[in-house]
């Protein structure tokens, strides 16, 4: 449960109203911080019926508690859906751990205070790390530093330079993110003579962006009767997937199908859509976020999949930090060690089997 | 020289002059070119891509585009011309959006939504006025102060997390039922706008007082202006206009982020200074913001419409911004 948003700070409540010479200034002036209190009171986010407490993850942990373990967890800032879930996932997880005891440092986007977060959590000797740089690159360094100490560090998705700096790397597929939206549009519009299909991109000076865009290319080479006709880059932001969709329905009169690299941007691009008044595409989302999911269940627009880039792999990377600090491999799997890198998959989330992956979809 | 108090956007020009000389010169030197790369803008597009260029549609997408950062512009336009400068207009959109689409303020409906977005502006203008009026401190820094913690605000109330509008009244202004005879509500508030922004400007002691102080402000104190005043409402202005905006943003995206306005100053500065508003103060007009905008809009619709990626498109814009601002020059000075 999230805490309860503070509701007194207040930026515009301006000082001292003494300072006003005229007496319809002092006016002007009470009456703006009078309503600017007013208006404090409206930053609360909390819904009446939120109450994803006692939510289990899915697929709990089942196994009986072990050794303690104490896990460091240090993360970027949490400054969109995406590495919220990230963050929620990862304590959810430890908590659900009778023998874990989670020690999370605040998210930060700066690396070098990232850097001095991570060196606090190797002093406090935590048995395993489990790190989501905010630059791969940049923190290898620290990296290699723990794993020197003797503490095994689980690597979350923006990988390192060496693999000297972890004992596991899990992250998500972008690669495989474009291949299967492009196969699912392929697979639907089969038989179809020349069908067309537009790209919403993310961020183009993204590799991430680039990589989406290459598997979606490599898809659809295998269905001749398919041709990509436009391809425009928002910016992962609502507004830039409202502006850059607008454009594209407006270059393409007509198309069968629109993949979205990013659901949240996708609130923009619906919109759009919704503005535009089309209705003759299927389309395609990215990430996984909840109310894509949701939309996706309805089944009442031109929104019918999305493909995941989970951040359940948050969850898995405590389960990893955990099987190490005890010693133990994955089960399910003859290895006696736990593996050197799990790339995740990126399943294709549709009407049919929307309900299974529902309690992932991020806020 | 006290001319500056008296000759309201044309610093260059005598005072002699008769009002209506006056406008049509102005319209003549500082407008003809952008309204040439405007026309050259049209004729690519008419030969490019047609059918797709030259619809009614495309000519509401473009001006929908252009209206919410145009109401920005109008009101940078202001503070540039009273010799200021506001680097925090895309925070303050943010922080106005994501304030006026919690949870909480969603209850209120429409009128909850719209009064949150406007106050949250105005009160973010009122501290940049405040701070930059009485402070004193440079308006780059104090601007730039309350962008950081605008964007910040926004953050930890978000939480990051897209806030989606669930009001129908808001969403329904922006689907295409809502259009006054074929033109969407938003242009409505753009042209309302500029319009009254062209009014205070050219034809209200408010706007004389804006050009003074902005071309000599020691002038404008001897003769009697309340320069911190002065400069206190025309950040305030700035802000309510971002409030506008904000409203204007939701109702076309459906919803309130913290990313929103992202790189907003950058845009309403830059359409403002090919608009011919001189970036020291003292010189501008509304009509050149609005030109300036409407240029940008349509080459990134341009672009988009003939399928140019991003990095083209950026390229472009850059070399576009030079070759307009260049161009002004020469017309001006000959």
């Amino acid at each position: 449960m999230r805490e309860l948003r503070r509701t007194g700070d207040s930026p515009e409540q301006p000082p001292a109203t003494g300072q006003f010479a005229s007496r319809r200034n002092l006016l002007l002036g009470t009456a703006a911080a009078g309503a600017a209190l007013l208006a404090t009171g409206c930053t609360s986010n909390e819904t009446k019926d939120e109450s994803d407490s006692g939510k289990q993850p899915a697929g709990a942990p089942g196994d009986k508690p072990g050794k303690k373990v104490t896990i460091g967890f240090a993360g970027p800032q949490a400054d969109h859906g995406w590495l919220n879930a990230i963050n929620e996932e990862g304590r959810r997880r430890a908590k659900a751990y009778e023998d874990v005891t989670l020690v999370s440092t605040e998210g930060s986007n700066d690396t070098a205070q990232q850097i001095g977060q991570i060196e606090t959590l190797i002093n406090k000797k935590v048995d395993v790390l489990v790190i989501l740089p905010a630059d791969g690159k940049a923190l290898t360094g620290v990296g290699l530093k723990a794993m020197r100490a003797g503490i095994p560090v689980v690597n979350l998705d923006r990988v390192f330079n060496s693999p000297q700096a972890y004992r596991c790397w899990i992250g998500g597929d972008n690669y495989g993110m474009g291949l299967n939206a492009g196969r699912y549009i392929g697979e639907r519009l089969k038989g179809k003579k020349n069908a067309k299909v537009v790209e919403l991109a993310g961020m183009d000076s993204l590799e991430l962006t680039q990589e989406r865009t290459r598997g979606f290319d490599d898809a659809l080479k295998n269905y001749p009767n398919i041709r990509k006709v436009a391809r425009q880059a928002a910016e992962f932001t609502v507004e830039s997937g409202q502006k850059k969709m607008a454009e594209l329905l407006q270059a393409q009169p007509k198309f069968d199908a629109l993949w979205n690299h990013d659901d949240d941007q996708g609130v923009g691009a619906e919109r759009a859509i919704k503005q535009a008044g089309r209705d003759e595409f299927v389309m395609v989302g990215g990430a996984g976020s909840r109310h894509s999911m949701d939309v996706i269940k309805a089944d009442n627009t031109v929104l019918k999949a999305t493909v995941l880039y989970p951040p359940t792999m948050a969850a898995s990377a405590i389960d990893l930090a955990r099987a190490l600090g005890q010693g133990k491999g994955v089960g399910g799997l003859a290895e006696q060690e736990i593996p050197a890198s799990l790339t995740l998959y990126s399943a294709v989330v549709t009407k049919e089997n929307v309900d299974q992956y529902l309690p992932t979809g991020f806020n | 020289m006290l001319t500056a108090a008296t000759d309201p956007g044309a610093g260059s020009l005598p005072p002699t002059k008769s009002p209506a000389r006056r406008a049509v010169s102005r319209i003549d030197l500082r407008h003809l070119s952008l309204l040439a790369v405007l026309g050259a803008l049209v004729v690519v597009g008419a030969l490019t891509k047609p059918s797709e260029f030259l619809s009614t549609d495309n000519l509401q997408l473009i001006l929908t585009q252009a209206s919410v950062i145009g109401v920005v512009t109008v009101g940078v336009t202001f503070v540039i011309i009273g010799g200021g400068i506001d680097l925090s207009v895309g925070a303050i959109v943010a922080l106005a959006s994501v304030w006026a689409t919690t949870v909480a303020t969603q209850e209120y409906g429409l009128p909850g939504i719209l009064f949150c977005a406007l106050l949250v502006g105005l009160g973010c203008g009122l501290v940049n006025g405040l701070l930059v009026a009485y402070g004193p401190m440079v308006p780059f820094i104090a601007t730039l102060a309350m962008l950081a913690s605008a964007r910040g605000l926004a953050l930890q109330i978000s939480d990051g997390r897209t806030q989606v509008v669930t009001v129908e009244s808001v969403l329904d202004l922006g689907l295409p039922d809502a259009y006054v005879l074929g033109i969407p509500p938003l242009v409505l508030i753009f042209a309302a706008v500029s319009v009254l922004g062209w009014l205070v400007l050219g034809r209200t002691t408010f706007g004389r007082r804006t050009v003074a102080i902005g071309g000599n402000p020691e002038a404008s104190r001897l003769a009697g202006i309340a320069v911190k005043r002065q400069r206190l409402l025309l950040y305030l202005l700035s802000g309510l206009c971002c409030g506008i905006a904000a409203f204007m943003l939701v109702v076309l995206t459906g919803s309130g982020q913290n990313t929103n306005g992202n790189l907003y100053e950058l845009d309403a500065i830059a359409a403002a200074i090919i608009g011919g508003t001189l970036l020291s103060g003292g010189r501008g007009t509304i009509t050149g913001s609005v030109l300036g905008v409407l240029v940008f809009t349509t080459i990134t619709n341009l672009f988009a419409l003939n399928n140019l990626q991003s990095d083209v498109q950026q390229i472009a814009k850059g070399a576009i911004i030079v070759a307009a601002v260049l161009v002004q020059k020469g017309r001006t000075s000959s």
